[in-house]
């Protein structure tokens, strides 16, 4: 940035340099370069003083001589032609006795970036490399790379490079990283430094001589190495096992890292590297430094891919605190969501609603939409929440809680009523564009559940004139022209109001063309209308419960310990994986259900019959949600164990009171068909003792005339254990008699 | 790799700037700073990224400390490089601000030279750093009587003959003046850091602690250092020590220099400190404090007549009562049309105010002996209040400091040089708790 007189000052300098008085005495000397050195930082161009700092080079002063090598080291590049005159100087002092000195020299003079100067480096380097002090050694190597990059384009020196290799062996840890951080320059168009066995071994055993910095650079190397067999897989994890513990963060993270690369192949070491650096991963997430503890945090999300149960019951160390910034606390409200599980949720939403309120409206609204997703799972107690959160009446919150609604309905369609009945009764409507247009939405797609919802659409029409946004107005259009299809003698004034004014006075040409093509429709007849514009109100693939089937780990593992895990804002349960990967995801997701850690556990213990212990195992639990997909997957596979008419008919409730119903007593529902299907089925599942159940629920079976009405239950198992098919039928029956008996 | 390290002044000036790979224009210091100030809440600032180069940043000092790299790097890496640059630039220049990296910035550029080549990290120690390092620090502060009155930070019932100056705390360990070469002094801190939720019903929902004990040396010659903790200090759930009060802690881990041999028989740490500051131990409890959290709240929150809302609250001090807690404030979130204040608090030393930005009443007591009782009645103007208004009175969150006080129970039972130092040496102890985070719902 140029300063006011900033020529005067140079010419100052100048004079001051070449002052014969000001040279003679040392420290007014360093003085006047010292400023130089200022007016550099702060962005003022001193090039024309290159003279007179060459000159103030051949000092035996050693702060002045490294302020004046930092001067040429900016400047070499616009003189080239002065900086050659320095370079008498530097190439006497690559002899000088003293190591410092000949160190400081030699990498100065080969961060002269200009062209031509790697004549006259190439000789101090290549005895550099020979030097008896590691500090010049050290320099002398990275020399290597710097030649290498003054000249990208000639051939590489075969010497230089089998010296370096050489260099690996040096008894100065330093020397060794260096060599490897230049043979990888040098060697880049050809892949890099070759990690061969007795290179990688020989890495291995002196790690423990390394600093933090260089463990974790030479651990990064080593991803490149492929072990021959599984012994020296597991010598080499055995020999890195205590690394994962340290309390560096980049060591470990690091060490993870490559744990995960080396054992891609046996998930179950991967697994357990994983839970080993959960601690020290946990501490850094609660690190002093803010920026460390968001990397913590990032990576934990990554973690928390492949296996959310982990961290599961270490919730709390996610809460935010007060004084942590906030792009800290969105990341821990992120977390907080995967981390939710029938033991914890209730703590962990007070703590959400404790944020609701926050002073800052994007932590606030933020808060609002993790509890919302927390409701696609939870729904009653989050509704509660929501619906008391409109209490407030403040404009960002009651637009964020409508949005969350919104997509609430879509996700959890047994939300829909109570939902209905919350807009209802809130009198304030959103300001802002997406509060409107999620408002608008719900209007449209719920009108007949929502008794003011004409005189609210009728607001917005008669505040047309004003309104900004052709989104909004789009919706609007929309949401009326739903809202006449079910409710047509309330709205048709309203509608005829509303497409009179966007086709006759609407400037926006969108808008303008919406309103004709819904003119246009509705001219066809309202049936046709009807069949073109309502479409599903749901989310339309038939889960009714959304989980987040568990990734695997080599998923995520290659953007382990990278800039890239910090920059994105971490995979939302929207982000699905691709279509690719789907099939290993559901691999993964079998391997899962059948044979998960705990299960295992389970079947393993011996059967005690009638002993308390044994009747608790086989009370029914609840468990991760299974995927549509890995349901149908498994019903196929398996053979029917167990069929038996229940003696109840299907309590006539809607789906929606049914599954609540079901998920108390913690069976978790799949699908339902619809309520006037003649064929009625539902799908559920649920764990007990070990074993996962399915069953599906029939009514109407036609081969079945005599038990007309009554239901038919199939039950599938994984692995078969009778007792908890028959405790399982026993709750079913318990809670589909209690619905009947309620309702008749 | 590291392409630039350039440090900012919090206004953007530029008063470090080093390239070492040339890979990248100066203009990027200027980038950097317009995309961090035009950081929205939501974006992550940690790592930002302006085409193929990537600026990782730490805040520290309110200066930014900023690193660019053109490589996919490890980002723990360069974040722990940027906080060891900081902690080195504070041991060498005594304190961390802007004033003192303006003065010192010739040391600094020295520093950054010999730690970092062609953007790879050379070393970071101190005691090969020193042998390098020829440039004298410049200390900014003059000798002024507010220093004498600032002693107490620390230590503040104790004798002033007791007490460790805070300023020495706070010199440049590399000096060559002789008014302060001579002193040879040790300082090991027990920092711990504590931060609890407390719930509405008085329920004690979280309580972490983290703890940290820190030596910062300035002996020119390290010899071998023994600290002894606690002998009924255990570590994880089931171990446990002794016959009295457990000290318990979930996990700690160690400074890769501590030797570790004596300390599963008699729980002292052996190690060479090198000049400067170090982290030796690291250690975390969560869930399970000792004693009780130190600070109780009974809130009482109501509507008056009117537009009045009225907060009567009763804060109670837990701690033993020869301690006392310093710089307490208690943050009370109030409705966003709060218009104005009137209180009555206990003491005159006490001050409470509206803060209309934040819409929170901030309640100060400097000073809070343990076992005393203190109440405030706050009076607020509220237009349009309404029921719904009260839920958003809170959640109540609290800062402070306890002297002398560690919340494990974690405490050094000696300190020894051996052989011992000639002419030495000041040894000094020190404790100190920090709250992180000290909430309480209403």
């Amino acid at each position: 940035m140029p300063y006011f007189g900033s020529e005067e000052t140079v010419k100052d300098l100048k004079r001051a340099l070449s002052n014969p008085n000001v040279q003679a005495d040392r420290l007014r000397y360093r003085n006047y370069i010292t400023r130089v050195i200022r007016s550099m930082t702060q962005g003022l161009d001193v090039s024309s003083l290159f003279m007179e700092m060459v000159k103030a080079s051949a000092t035996v002063d050693i702060v002045q001589k490294k302020l004046v090598y930092l001067y040429m080291v900016t400047y070499a590049g616009h003189k080239p032609d002065l900086a050659l005159l320095a370079i008498n100087t530097l190439r006497k002092d690559c002899a000088d006795p003293n190591p410092m000195v000949r160190g400081l020299a030699l990498r100065n003079m080969c961060n002269l970036r200009m062209p031509g100067i790697t004549e006259y480096i190439q000789q101090p380097i290549l005895s550099g490399l020979r030097d008896k002090a590691s500090y010049v050694r050290r320099v002398a190597v990275l020399g290597c790379a710097k030649m290498h990059s003054l000249q990208p384009n000639t051939e590489i020196d075969p010497s230089v490079v089998n010296e370096l290799y050489a260099l690996l062996r040096d008894p100065d840890p330093v020397v060794m990283v260096n060599c490897l951080r230049a043979l990888e320059e040098i060697l880049r168009d050809e892949g890099g430094v070759v990690i061969n066995k007795p290179i990688a071994h020989h890495l291995l055993n002196r790690l423990k001589d390394l600093d933090s910095w260089a463990q974790s650079e030479v651990l990064r190397l080593l991803l490149r190495y492929r072990p021959r067999s599984d012994d020296e897989l597991f010598d080499i994890l055995s020999l890195l096992d205590g690394f994962l513990s340290s309390a560096h963060a980049p060591v470990m993270a690091a060490t993870l890292r490559l744990f995960l690369h080396l054992a891609a192949a046996h998930p179950a070491v991967q697994a357990d590297a994983l839970s080993r650096a959960r601690g020290p991963l946990l501490a850094v997430c609660g690190s002093a430094s803010r920026e460390l503890r968001f990397a913590g945090l990032s990576h934990v999300q990554q973690v928390l891919r492949s296996q959310p149960a982990q961290y599961c019951s270490h919730y709390k160390r996610f809460f935010c605190s007060y004084s942590e910034p906030g792009y800290i606390r969105l990341r821990k409200m992120e977390i907080l969501v995967e981390l939710v599980n029938d033991e914890n949720v209730v703590l962990i939403l007070e703590e959400l609603k404790s944020y609701c309120t926050d002073v800052s409206t994007d932590l606030a609204q933020a808060a609002i939409a993790a509890i919302g997703r927390i409701g696609r799972t939870y729904t009653e107690k989050c509704l509660d929440i929501l619906t008391g959160l409109l209490a407030l009446k403040q404009e960002h919150i009651t637009s964020a809680v409508v949005q969350t609604f919104r997509d609430l309905v879509w996700f959890c369609p047994q939300s829909t009523g109570p939902v209905c009945k919350a807009v209802e009764g809130c009198d304030e409507t959103p300001q802002d564009d997406e509060g409107k247009q999620a408002l608008l939405w719900l209007l449209g797609a719920h009108g007949e559940l929502i008794s003011s919802a004409p005189y609210l659409l009728e607001g917005f029409i008669d505040g047309l004139k004003v309104e900004i946004s052709s989104a909004v107005k789009m919706e609007l259009l929309t949401s009326t022209l739903k809202l006449f299809l079910s409710r047509p003698a309330e709205t048709q004034d309203m509608l005829g109001r509303l497409l009179h004014y966007c086709i006759e006075d609407e400037a926006d040409m969108n808008v303008r063309d919406r309103a004709g093509l819904y003119y246009r429709l509705l001219q066809s007849g309202p049936d046709r209308t009807r069949q073109i514009l309502l479409g599903p109100n749901s989310d339309p693939s038939m889960t009714v419960l959304t989980g987040r089937p568990e990734e695997l780990v080599s998923v995520w593992a290659s953007s382990f310990n990278t800039l890239g895990s910090l920059c994105g804002t971490g995979a939302g349960p929207e982000n699905l994986p691709a279509e690719d990967s789907a099939h290993q995801v559901h691999a993964a997701e079998e391997a899962e259900l059948g044979f998960g850690p705990a299960e295992q556990n389970l079947n393993t213990e011996p059967e005690e019959p009638l002993s308390d212990a044994a009747a608790a195992e086989l009370d029914l639990t609840a468990g991760p949600p299974i995927s549509h997909e890995a349901f149908e997957r498994l019903w196929l596979d398996l053979q029917v164990v167990h069929q038996q008419v229940l003696e109840v008919r299907r309590p006539p409730e809607p789906p929606e009171t049914l599954q609540a119903a079901f998920l108390l007593v913690k069976i978790q529902t799949l699908a339902f068909s619809r309520a006037d299907a003649a064929l009625w089925k539902a799908y559920v599942y649920s764990r007990a003792g070990g074993t996962l159940l399915l069953a599906e629920l029939l009514q109407g079976a036609p081969e079945e005339p005599e038990s007309e009405g009554m239901l038919l239950v199939s039950i599938k198992q994984q692995p078969e254990n009778q007792s908890a098919v028959r405790n399982f039928i026993s709750v079913l029956k318990r809670v589909l008699q209690t619905l009947s008996s309620n309702t008749s | 790799m590291i392409s630039q390290v350039f440090i900012l002044s919090s206004k953007g000036d530029h008063l470090i700037y080093k390239d070492y790979r040339g890979e990248a224009d100066k203009d990027a210091v200027s980038i950097f700073y317009e995309m961090v100030t035009a950081l929205s809440g939501d974006q992550p600032p940690v790592v930002m990224s302006h085409k193929d180069l990537n600026f990782i940043h730490v805040r520290q000092g309110g200066l930014y400390w900023v690193a660019s790299t053109k490589t996919d790097a490890s980002p723990f890496t360069i974040i722990e490089f940027l906080n060891r640059l900081a902690a080195l630039t504070k041991d060498y220049c005594g304190s961390l601000c802007e004033k003192s990296v303006r003065m010192n910035f010739a040391l600094i550029y020295e520093l950054l030279d010999e730690m970092v080549d062609y953007g790879y990290i050379q070393t970071t120690s101190t005691d090969i750093l020193k042998n390098f390092i020829q440039t004298e620090a410049v200390t900014s502060k003059p000798f002024s009587l507010f220093d004498l009155s600032n002693v107490g930070l620390f230590g503040a019932e104790t004798q002033q003959s007791k007490v460790a100056p805070s300023a020495a705390a706070t010199r440049p360990i590399m000096s060559h003046r002789s008014e302060q070469g001579g002193k040879n002094e040790i300082f090991v801190d027990v920092v711990e850091r504590i931060s609890v939720v407390i719930g509405s019903n008085g329920v004690l929902m979280k309580a972490d602690v983290e703890g940290e004990i820190r030596v910062k040396c300035y002996l020119p010659t390290c010899s071998e250092m023994r600290i002894g903790l606690n002998e009924e200090f255990s570590i994880g759930k089931s171990q446990l020590r002794g016959y009295g009060m457990a000290v318990r802690v979930d996990e700690c881990s160690f400074h890769q220099a501590v030797k570790l041999d004596e300390f599963d028989t008699y729980r002292i740490l052996k190690v060479c400190p090198s000049q400067g500051e170090q982290t030796l131990m690291q250690y975390q409890l969560s869930d399970e404090l000792p004693c009780a959290p130190p600070f109780r709240l009974f809130p009482t929150v109501e509507k008056d007549y009117g537009n009045r809302l009225l907060i009567f609250l009763k804060l109670r001090c837990d701690l033993p009562p020869k301690s006392t807690a310093l710089n307490v404030s208690v943050t009370v979130p109030v409705p966003k049309s709060s218009l104005s204040l009137s209180q009555e608090l206990s003491s005159p030393d006490q001050t409470a105010d509206l803060q209309l930005k934040n819409k929170a009443i901030l309640w100060s007591i400097p000073r809070f002996p343990g076992g005393a009782q203190l109440s405030a009645l706050f009076k607020v103007e509220v237009p349009g209040l309404s029921s719904a208004s009260l839920l958003e009175v809170g959640p109540v969150s609290m800062s402070f400091e306890l002297p002398k006080h560690t919340c494990t129970g974690l405490q050094i039972r000696f300190l020894r040089l051996s052989p011992t130092h000639p002419g030495l040496s000041q040894r000094w102890v020190r404790y100190v708790t920090h709250s992180d985070s000290y909430t309480i719902r209403i």
